[in-house]
């Protein structure tokens, strides 16, 4: 095995690992988020049901042996969070920012209440798959261990792209989402599809939340998420409602993430507290570059009540 | 007359005085056989792998102990529901003895609680009791940088690439200590030695140690020290890249049964006891506790399997003369990263010296910035 250092070639090799490694929550969580905007409502308790994904997924793994059965139950417990959430904003004058906000707090705290044996337990892991085997050199490999998770996020943000803007189901959505009255005239059932629309976004969430702790970092622990649900809720912003562009912007940010530490790991020792922010002042960046003066909420669903 | 309006203090109040009368009924009878109630504030979760597992399991060492009762709540915040914590621990369970192990606890929440209860023994983690301050507050700490020394000195003997990767949250002056030392303690073995450290920026931020650790990795360090509040994800990840561990906080030897080699440990139970017999003694508590290894305030993890016979014997002997004091660990002459002498040749700062207490610089030999 050849362990020597490779330098500064480590630093394309850290981004493109970071964005393999790091994105996946991220792109599971912001197609999650922007299936249930697009649906005019907002789920601002998808950190809460990253956390709640997280440590039901690594409990079944746990209990049952099959860290698939972890991510599909995580799935699950996040729909049922999807389900309240979108049940609670169906009465009227309930606001939805804030139900979400009492669902972040509720998500974390039943995670943390409930994943206090699972601290300790080492969960069977998802595998991954060896992409690198082609090299020889062992950092190649390391970053081309990709988790299966990564690939079936990627054609699900393809998938979404098909669903909203080739299906019928999909115009449904988006005119539920764009205008409710529309919607009625037309005869669809609004409330049953924002419902529905929420559970998916928080199915997707959870399926997010387990990959945090079945593969990477890989364990569960109450400081596991830093944020990620949250930022996710930002992406989709970030990415205009466009399920691509969410893609897009979660590996961006997922390889950004990386280059704090792996510039810290070339010698470029200062100015590290600056280049931990990147993802973030990079977000700012493009978002500044890319406003319209003439239409900002041009890409926004019209229901959203973001903006209203 | 006026009646006083009845608002939620005052039914509280007197809630609380009429469930109060059994209590003081019970508190009577065991007086008798004198059992002490001690209190104990954790910042964050028990079963972190790390900081307040530490504490968590100097106090479950505590609770064995007969004639003492130990009161726990964790993830207290270092803000006025600090103070609320430590109030319902000597209001309602009597506490005699307060333990709170987080540095944000200290200004102004133990100063306040202090002064309110007098009779109560308050003894914080990381504080510095200065005169002026309620004489009823011990502050007591530990020189974990002792035993990271014992650390860097395993590492030192078992690595190959004769680089060594730290994962490091912020460079506080305690932090520092402990990565110096634990570079000054690999060097001894060869001065060819490198230790890399990445700082990242925030002491709990479980993706970016995970990053920081496969960085470090392929740089090629083949062993990776963690000091972050709970350094499980790191020693995970470098047991998933198949390199050697060096832990910290507490021993993190059961999520890396391969390559952790060993770790340096907080003991709590020392100056825990130290105060639970100023409580018992009806003395003033001991206002500024500092001790290392000699005393057992800090311990290192057993030694890994993979830990050599020599590595070992190194380790052992290194340990006697730090705690004999014919080592110092910061001794001159030492320079920092960038050639300065930071400790003139004949000057020796032993582990209680106060000039160490600024420190801020990383020794020669780590690739770093402060």
């Amino acid at each position: 095995m050849d362990a020597a250092s490779i330098g500064w070639l480590a630093l394309p090799l850290a981004i493109l690992g970071g964005a393999i490694r790091v994105s996946t929550p991220f792109i599971f969580v912001s197609i999650g988020e922007l299936i249930t905007e697009k649906s005019g409502r907002i789920n601002l308790g998808l950190e809460g049901t990253l956390m709640l994904g997280a440590m039901a997924g690594y409990a079944i793994s746990y209990l049952s042996g099959s860290p698939w059965l972890g991510v599909l139950s995580a799935g699950l417990a996040g729909m049922a969070f999807g389900l309240l959430h979108g049940l609670l904003c169906s009465v009227k004058r309930v606001n939805d920012t804030a139900i979400g906000i009492s669902l972040i707090v509720l998500g974390t705290g039943l995670a943390f209440f409930l994943g206090k044996p699972l601290i300790e337990p080492k969960a069977p892991p998802l595998p991954s798959i060896a992409l690198g085997f082609w090299s020889s050199v062992p950092q190649v490999r390391a970053a081309l261990d990709v988790n299966a998770l990564f690939f079936v996020g990627i054609a699900l943000a393809f998938a979404v792209y098909v669903f909203l803007n080739r299906t019928g189901w999909g115009l449904m959505l988006r005119t539920v989402g764009d205008s409710e009255d529309a919607a009625r005239a037309l005869g669809f059932p609004v409330l049953r599809v924002r419902i529905v629309a929420t559970m998916a976004g928080g199915f997707l969430a959870g399926i997010g939340g387990s990959f945090l702790s079945l593969s990477y970092p890989g364990s569960w622990s109450e400081g596991l998420s830093s944020g990620q649900g949250i930022m996710a809720v930002a992406l989709v912003i970030f990415a205009r409602w466009r399920s691509i562009n969410a893609l897009g912007a979660s590996l961006l940010f997922g390889g950004a993430g990386a280059l704090g530490p792996a510039l810290q790991g070339v010698g470029v020792t200062g100015y590290y507290y600056l280049f931990n922010a990147a993802p973030y002042i990079l977000t700012l960046a493009i978002m500044v570059a890319s406003t319209s003066r003439a239409a900002p909420f041009a890409d926004a669903p019209g229901e959203l009540k973001l903006h209203r | 007359m006026t009646l006083k309006p009845v608002d939620r203090r005052s039914v509280l109040q007197m809630l609380a005085a009429a469930g109060s009368a059994p209590l003081v009924l019970k508190s009577t009878v065991a007086r008798a056989e004198t059992p002490l109630t001690v209190g104990i504030l954790y910042s964050g979760s028990k079963q972190d792998y790390g900081f307040n597992q530490s504490h968590a399991q100097a106090a479950a060492a505590l609770k064995k102990l007969p004639g003492i009762k130990v009161i726990e709540e964790e993830r207290v915040p270092e803000t006025i529901a600090a103070q609320r914590s430590m109030e319902g621990m000597i209001r309602q369970d009597g506490a005699q003895l307060i333990l709170a192990t987080s540095f944000g606890y200290f200004k102004p929440h133990v100063l306040e609680m202090a002064a309110k209860y007098p009779d109560v023994t308050f003894a914080h983690t990381g504080g510095v009791w200065t005169a002026g301050m309620p004489e009823n507050i011990g502050t007591f700490y530990a020189y974990i940088f002792e035993a990271q020394y014992i650390s860097g000195v395993v590492a030192g003997h078992m690595t190959k690439s004769k680089k060594l990767g730290l994962v490091a949250a912020k460079p506080t002056p305690n932090l520092l200590r402990s990565i110096n030392a634990f570079a000054i303690g690999a060097r001894s073995v060869d001065p060819a030695i490198q230790v890399q450290v990445i700082f990242t920026g925030d002491w709990v931020l479980p993706v970016r140690e995970a990053e920081a650790t496969n960085t470090l990795v392929d740089q090629g360090a083949d062993v990776i020290a963690a000091q972050v509040d709970s350094p499980k994800v790191v020693i995970e990840t470098a047991e998933k890249r198949g390199v050697m561990s060096c832990g910290y906080h507490s021993s993190q030897a059961d999520v890396a049964p391969n390559g952790y080699l060993t770790g340096a440990e907080w003991n709590w139970i020392t100056p825990y006891l130290v105060y639970a017999g100023s409580v018992r003694g009806g003395k003033k508590p001991e206002p500024y506790l500092r001790a290392g290894l000699g005393d057992h305030f800090v311990k290192n993890s057993p030694f890994g399997k993979l830990v050599t016979t020599e590595a070992r014997a190194a380790a052992e002997t290194a340990r006697a003369d730090l705690i004999g004091g014919t080592r110092v660990i910061y001794s001159g002459p030492l320079k920092d990263n960038k050639g300065n002498v930071v400790i003139p040749a004949g000057v020796f700062q032993s582990s209680n010296d106060r000039a160490l207490d600024g420190i801020n610089y990383l020794v020669e030999g780590i690739i770093g910035q402060v």
